[in-house]
């Protein structure tokens, strides 16, 4: 479904990712996990549009997007949420969903039409009765739940999740944790986690990064067994 | 239903506004005052609407936005002396006038932010300024164009005063539908965060280019319109000074928080100059101590103050 080859990219003398290949197959939950500073989230931002690649080439479905800006790939039908929260904070809940939503992105330049729709997304990640607060008056938890909420109102084929769970206690992460396992079930899903033990629960595919590399990549139990993984201490969390 | 929908397209702040402005030539010598502050403070409302589509909703602020205004006014005189003294076509040629010269200037601003954008706006305007004293044989330099003549029917004040009233309810209720409308929903979810609105799938130069665009198109029609109420046309309107009055009007009535903000803005600023301006020949020094005072102590501006904050249109 979506496949990256061979990516490279550098910021000045620094090498941020060194011939990393992916592949996410439709229907699963494929997971990235790694250190801080493996890139993860550079992989994230050459995926999504953020950044274009120095070399290496992106498809989704068949068609080459590397390079594309992000409205142009969001507009395939690839949706992302972010690791530092990116809400429109003056925005209720339920405007913050509704802006997102493609029928008003397709209607974005009326100048005379009203602004609305409705969305079950508020529901399905755990916001109903919460529609009129403002985005920064929710509480962190909801904050997260609405993150993924934005991405998910733009109804994405291919969805990436950069650390849901980045900040949350176990309550929260259990709650978020329930949210994906849903999601997974009608949504292709690519997630970044650093807590292993989530997303060992969660993916049915793993990518191990590390220096900007790709070290291992297989379904959790593989991984459990792979010595690379174990070496580097990330599979004894599992 | 049907009331929330008029509620939505007429909400009490405007129908206020509108009440207050409709009854003006009836009590305004009452209070010592005259109808022509009145076209006056009506034609600078609209302007300062029309900025603080930019400023307010867009996040992106214009300190030369005095060029539009210029640009309008001009477009309003030259029209007249030159093509044909309709004023129907004078306020057209105004308004596209303006409009054009902000789609063109936005085309070389509209992919900066922040102070760059700024000192953009600020070069761009200084630039229609210079035209507007240097080029003589079209602009009459510092003077300007004296002799432009209102039509007939509206020779009387009176008249002039309910034409701009009409053209003021249009723009006031136009703008605040725009605002409402899909484009102004966005184009704020843009200031409140661009890097979120690229990946949901928005054109972010678009509608950053088309602001301004329309910003600068009702700025175009407010310089026609004061060209016809002060018969003539000058670069002073266009000068920095003049540019940033319009930026004060709508961060002290509240621009910020308030779509109603500019309103209250504009009404005070007029207000300032004439009742401080009868004591004191430095009434600019006080009214600049209160901006000052208003940033320093209140952001919100005074709309900030009375919590007026619009609520979306249903």
């Amino acid at each position: 479904m979506f496949e990256a080859s061979r990516l490279h990219k550098r910021f000045g003398q620094h090498v941020v990712l060194e011939d990393v290949s992916l592949r996410f197959e439709a229907g699963r939950l494929s997971g990235i996990m790694g250190p801080n500073g493996a890139g993860k989230t550079t992989c994230f931002n050459l995926l999504t549009g953020r950044y274009a690649p120095d070399r290496g080439k992106v498809t989704f479905e068949g068609r080459d997007i590397t390079g594309l800006p992000p409205r142009a790939i969001a507009r395939l039908g690839i949706s992302r949420s972010f690791q530092v929260m990116n809400l429109f904070d003056d925005y209720s809940a339920l405007d913050n969903l509704r802006v997102a939503l493609p029928e008003t992105r397709a209607r974005g330049l009326s100048m005379l039409g009203a602004f609305g729709g409705e969305t079950d997304v508020l529901a399905r990640v755990g916001l109903a009765g919460k529609g009129g607060v403002k985005a920064k008056s929710l509480s962190y938890g909801d904050r997260r739940a609405l993150e993924i909420g934005v991405a998910l109102a733009a109804r994405p084929r291919l969805l990436f999740l950069d650390e849901p769970t980045a900040g949350l206690g176990t309550e929260g992460t259990a709650r978020i944790g329930r949210l994906i396992a849903e999601l997974k079930r009608s949504i292709t899903i690519v997630m970044i986690e650093h807590d292993m033990k989530f997303l060992f629960g969660l993916a049915d595919h793993i990518t191990v990064m590390h220096w900007g590399q790709v070290i291992a990549q297989g379904t959790p139990a593989m991984l459990r067994a792979n010595p690379w993984v174990r070496r580097s201490n990330l599979g004894q969390l599992a | 239903m049907l009331l929330r929908t008029i509620g939505g397209w007429f909400p009490a702040p405007m129908l206020a506004t509108f009440a207050v402005f409709a009854s003006l030539p009836f009590w305004i010598k009452g209070v010592g005052l005259y109808p022509y502050l009145g076209v006056e403070v009506m034609i600078w409302v609209i302007y300062a609407l029309g900025f603080n589509l930019l400023l307010g909703y867009g996040g992106l602020p214009s300190f030369g936005h005095g060029a539009f205004f210029g640009v309008g006014a001009y477009a309003f005189g030259l029209t007249q002396l030159h093509v044909a003294p309709s004023l129907w076509l004078c306020l057209a040629a105004a308004i596209l006038a303006g409009g054009l010269a902000g789609a063109l200037v936005a085309l070389f601003i509209s992919h900066r932010r922040g102070i760059y954008y700024a000192l953009l706006t600020i070069a761009f305007g200084q630039v229609f300024w210079f035209v507007a004293i240097k080029w003589h044989s079209v602009t009459r330099g510092e003077d300007g164009l004296l002799n432009i003549r209102r039509p007939a029917f509206l020779d009387d004040l009176h008249a002039l005063y309910w034409f701009c009233f009409a053209a003021f309810v249009l723009v006031v209720v136009l703008l605040w539908r725009l605002v409402n409308a899909p484009f102004g929903r966005v184009l704020s979810a843009i200031r409140q965060n661009e890097t979120r609105a690229r990946f949901v799938g928005y054109h972010v130069w678009l509608y950053k280019w088309l602001a301004f665009t329309v910003s600068a198109l009702v700025a175009g029609l407010a310089g026609g319109l004061f060209a016809l109420a002060q018969q003539s046309a000058y670069p002073n309107v266009m000068s920095l000074h003049q540019s940033g009055f319009v930026v004060m009007m709508a961060l002290v009535g509240g621009g910020l928080v308030s779509f109603w903000g500019p309103v209250i803005g504009a009404a005070l600023f007029f207000l300032a100059r004439d009742l401080l301006g009868a004591y004191t020949e430095t009434w600019l020094l006080w009214y600049g101590l209160l901006f000052m005072a208003i940033v320093l102590f209140k952001p919100e501006g005074l709309a900030g103050m009375f919590h007026v904050r619009s609520k979306p249109a249903a």
